[in-house]
């Protein structure tokens, strides 16, 4: 059951990782994006890439996976151990994750009119820890009498 | 007991080599981040003027010109080019009414406008002025802010279809310094003082103006230059 919570917590290294990466290319810290013949740049560098046009979305992912990635942590301690809330506590914000993903897809296909790779391993990682909660808090769910 | 302790002694082991060697590749990318540095005190040879004063779009046989003096860092440049500019485009320049002439006047308090400048002049080499113009505009919002914007210059090159190694060596030279310091003396000398500046049928205009605005001084323009009727 444990191994659940290590697959979150590598994942959300992974993605922290990821998201860090696009951040410091927004303030221009890395020169150019390393991403292949794609759209990276294309949306990386669009109004979208900001929300509402005020915060980045690579920021907000670079939180949204720390505060994951801590919480994977304190769920492995042994007195978390037989807890389900920190399973629930993924579920929930993974889920917003994954909508938040979904809409970030929409916008690259349907409003940028291009993919990003890094957007998309990230979006692939987000449903990956989504599964892996949903898993973690079934196996901890208190079983009825 | 002991062995489930020493599986999450492993996993910690694995957890700590991923943040290594994830730290390890985000230091490196940030140790390869290119600068590039357009001189602005250059001195200006013959060579940065003859032949050029301006990327030109529209016909040659026009009847009236209009020169637009630029950053591509300013903000009311940006609202300009992104939301007046295709509607001029569309009524004045395809219609073969304007010949229409981009000067650069990259202003000292915005860091990257010469960097810009330099960016698209690099473009231009490739044929790719006026879809870099386009571009740089599209995203300033994007690039602006950045501590180092040359790396997003080269993304957007690369997005127009402009061959990036020869982008970055044109870029690296700074072979246009010279002759966006020529534009921005030429601006000042006929009394540019800010951006967007234009100059229409030999007037200078010194405020931002809507597409409304330049297409009726043009057709004053174009009404004057006409040849009176015969008596």
């Amino acid at each position: 059951m444990t191994r659940s919570r290590m697959g979150m917590a590598l994942l959300c290294l992974t993605g922290l990782f990821v998201s860090l990466y696009l951040y410091l290319y927004k303030i221009g810290a890395i020169g150019t994006l390393a991403c292949g013949p794609g759209g990276c740049e294309t949306v990386q560098l669009s109004p979208q890439s900001r929300l509402l046009g005020v915060i980045e979305v690579s920021l907000i992912g670079v939180i949204g996976y720390g505060v994951m990635l801590l919480l994977a942590l304190l769920a492995l301690q042994p007195r978390f151990a037989g807890r389900s809330w920190p399973a629930t506590l993924l579920v929930l914000l993974s889920s917003g994750a994954v909508l938040f993903s979904a809409y970030l897809t929409y916008l690259e296909l349907f409003v940028i009119h291009a993919i990003c790779r890094w957007c998309v391993v990230s979006a692939l990682i987000i449903l990956a820890i989504f599964g892996l909660a949903w898993y973690d808090r079934r196996e901890r769910a208190p079983q009825p009498a | 007991m002991a062995q489930a302790q020493a599986g999450v002694n492993k996993f910690y082991l694995v957890l700590g080599l991923v943040a290594v060697a994830g730290v390890g590749l985000l230091w490196y990318l940030t140790g390869r981040s290119k600068t590039v540095s357009i001189p602005v005190d250059v001195t200006i040879l013959a060579a940065d003027t003859a032949g050029f004063r301006g990327y030109l779009l529209g016909s040659d046989t026009a009847k009236v010109e209009v020169s637009i003096y630029a950053d591509f860092q300013c903000p009311g440049c940006q609202q300009f080019e992104t939301i007046q500019f295709p509607t001029v485009r569309q009524q004045l320049i395809e219609t073969g009414l304007v010949r229409w002439r981009y000067r650069d006047f990259p202003l000292a308090m915005h860091p990257h406008a010469r960097v810009a400048a330099h960016a698209a002049a690099c473009a231009d080499e490739q044929g790719r002025f006026w879809p870099m113009h386009d571009a740089l505009y599209a995203s300033q919002s994007t690039w602006s802010p950045m501590r180092n914007a040359v790396g997003a210059f080269s993304d957007l090159a690369k997005s127009i279809g402009v061959e990036v190694s020869r982008y970055d060596e044109c870029m690296q030279s700074a072979k246009y310094a010279g002759r966006i310091q020529a534009s921005s003396a030429e601006g000042i000398k006929l009394g540019v003082t800010g951006t967007p500046n234009f100059l229409i049928g030999g007037r200078l205009y010194q405020d931002a103006m809507p597409s409304d605005s330049i297409r009726a001084i043009v057709m004053r323009a174009l009404t004057a230059a006409a040849p009176a009727p015969a008596q």
